[in-house]
């Protein structure tokens, strides 16, 4: 009998030939990540709890990204007592301040391998199943658990499948297609289920555009969220792994609870209203909403094509009077590639402040947090009350192009006007 | 710890997610002052929770940030234990974790108001309403999940069986 992509990873890594949804399975960990909240917490209740060694350094994976650099000395203090641990324990995977956030790293540094399962001290690990990796978020003391076992217990879930069919409409791109999912189905849709985006429109998008879809995967209740690995996986993992990368996908046969369909043809530009992801309308239905800040940064949507895209837009224009735009790249490699390529200029002539690759203010952690009352609209994952700053502020979600136009209106707008 | 717990019921709609029981804002601030952010979109509740109170919730209880200080602070705040009807996943995983007692149960909205008695026997996936003298039985919770909170949470039940094994 034919299995689903979490159905085989779960298997493999429980050393089963075949697993059912409902089973509960140990599952042994490829790579285990944590970041500078949730691995500096987790480590220290293992050593609290009188473990010395973590089970495997060379499967564990530590990125400084939620504060960079240090916004104060409670988080100095953190990121050098980490530095101190990862030496300590010979753990080599280790990013230090500026190099990224978590879900760009991790891909671009070649751990996040098709097949694998890979758990993270962070809700958006769910990113790497775009490049076909069983991959989702726990909390510190599971970490502090996989750090000396090297394994989890797992409930193998059911999955359901979103088949993507037509043509991506110029200005739209793949963040409206999970808000536009988040919408039509609601944010429980995935509800403790693994998610296959399959079909035709799924294919076409690219590993960058992949991973705003699976990042977001979460948002929607899913435990893992999946993209086939195929040619466009390989061409991506080229030169960053002297590991083999091989397809990877579902058996024709395998089975799901449930089968949606979705035609991106028609799509607009989706906007998700304050204080749920799901919230969501199409740009048309969008009225005046002006916005104080406009933020193009996370690892869901700050990665080299979505800054090329929002570049493009903002390139010879102006941000309007009012409206502050902060753009923060995914990563270091990233900011270097903007540079060369002339999309940090573009981003600067237009007055944004560019900011140090990292998690920024989309946690309502530092560099641009909201004032009551104000507005912003923002390339993030999350829209809660107080998410970016005080709880009587205001967060819209929306794709980087729709930011990028926004910024220029000083009110959410609609990039389409803006297309070369 | 006893794994039948009573108290008085606080309860919340749908969709509250953890960024509401752990916010960012006023994460500097002492626990007497920070405490008062916990589940900040229900202002009774805030001024009114006693050690011993439960939560009574509707669907996706706790979606969102796997951030652990969301059923950590619960915890903290004495809360016994949580029946919804649905859960955000990473949440009640880290609330097995740590040991707080949650319970999934598709019509738990409708059997409970603000202010009565509930009685949840968490082995036994029974919930009763002590007030209003009703009672429902929920889908029965693995026996692997249960060991995980009698032992006191995954790091007490991985010293208890690192001690059952010679090598530790």
């Amino acid at each position: 009998m034919g299995m689903t992509m979490a159905e085989k990873v779960l298997a493999r890594t429980s050393s089963r030939d075949l697993v059912h949804p409902g089973e509960f399975v140990t599952g042994k960990i490829d790579i285990l990540m944590g970041h500078d909240l949730s691995f500096f917490t987790a480590y220290e209740l293992m050593i609290q709890n009188g473990y010395k060694k973590v089970w495997d350094p060379n499967k564990i994976v530590v990125i400084i990204d939620h504060a960079v650099p240090a916004p104060n000395i409670r988080y100095a203090e953190a990121h050098r007592k980490i530095r101190e641990y990862v030496e300590a324990q010979g753990i080599k995977n280790f990013y230090d301040a500026g190099v990224g956030i978590c879900h760009q790293v991790l891909p671009e540094k070649g751990h996040a391998l098709p097949g694998r399962l890979i758990v993270g001290g962070d809700s958006h690990t769910t990113t790497y199943g775009a490049l076909g990796v069983a991959s989702c978020g726990i909390g510190h003391s599971e970490i502090a658990y996989v750090m000396v076992k090297g394994s989890l217990w797992f409930q193998v879930p059911e999955t359901i499948k979103f088949v993507l069919k037509g043509v991506m409409p110029p200005g739209v791109s793949s963040k409206d297609i999970i808000l536009k999912i988040a919408g039509q189905y609601t944010a429980e849709v995935a509800q403790y289920k693994a998610v296959e985006f399959a079909g035709p429109a799924a294919k076409g998008l690219s590993v960058d555009q992949r991973m705003t879809i699976s990042n977001m995967g979460v948002e929607i209740g899913a435990k893992f969220a999946f993209f086939e690995a195929d040619d466009k996986t390989i061409a991506y993992l080229k030169g960053r792994t002297t590991q083999p990368v091989r397809p990877f996908g579902p058996d024709p046969d395998a089975s799901y609870l449930e089968i949606y369909e979705m035609d991106i043809s028609s799509l607009e530009p989706q906007v998700a209203f304050p204080h749920n992801v799901d919230n969501v309308k199409s740009i048309s239905e969008v009225g005046e909403i002006p916005v104080q800040q406009a933020f193009i940064g996370s690892c869901t949507n700050a990665r080299g094509e979505d800054l090329v895209r929002a570049a493009a837009i903002l390139k010879g224009r102006k941000v309007h009077a009012g409206t502050r735009l902060l753009v923060i790249p995914a990563s270091q490699e990233i900011s270097i590639q903007m540079a060369q390529s002339g999309v940090i200029q573009a981003f600067l002539e237009a007055g944004a402040m560019m900011g140090p690759p990292g998690c920024g203010p989309c946690g309502g952690g530092h560099l641009g947090i909201l004032a009551p009352g104000e507005t912003a609209i923002s390339s993030t994952n999350r829209n809660f009350k107080g998410r970016m700053g005080s709880p009587e502020s205001f967060v819209y979600l929306a794709s980087p192009e729709t930011v990028a136009a926004s910024a220029i209106e000083g009110k959410i707008a609609d990039p389409r006007k803006y297309l070369r | 710890m006893s794994l039948i717990l009573r108290g008085k019921v606080w309860k919340f709609g749908d969709h509250i997610n953890t960024d509401y029981m752990a916010p960012s804002f006023g994460r500097e601030e002492p626990w007497e002052q920070r405490k008062k952010y916990i589940l900040h979109t229900h202002k009774a509740f805030t001024e009114g929770c006693q050690p011993g109170d439960v939560i009574v919730a509707g669907r996706n209880f706790g979606c969102g940030s796997s951030r652990e200080t969301a059923p950590a602070n619960l915890k903290q705040l004495g809360i016994g234990c949580v029946v919804a009807e649905s859960f955000g996943r990473i949440f009640f995983r880290n609330s097995i974790a740590i040991a707080l007692p949650v319970m999934a149960c598709k019509e738990i909205s409708t059997l409970f108001a603000e202010g009565d008695q509930l009685e949840l026997d968490f082995e036994n996936a029974l919930v009763k309403n002590l007030t209003k003298g009703k009672a429902i039985k929920g889908p029965a919770l693995s026996p692997d999940l249960i060991k995980i909170v009698q032992a006191g949470g995954i790091l007490a039940l991985l010293k208890q069986e690192s001690q059952k094994t010679p090598e530790g």
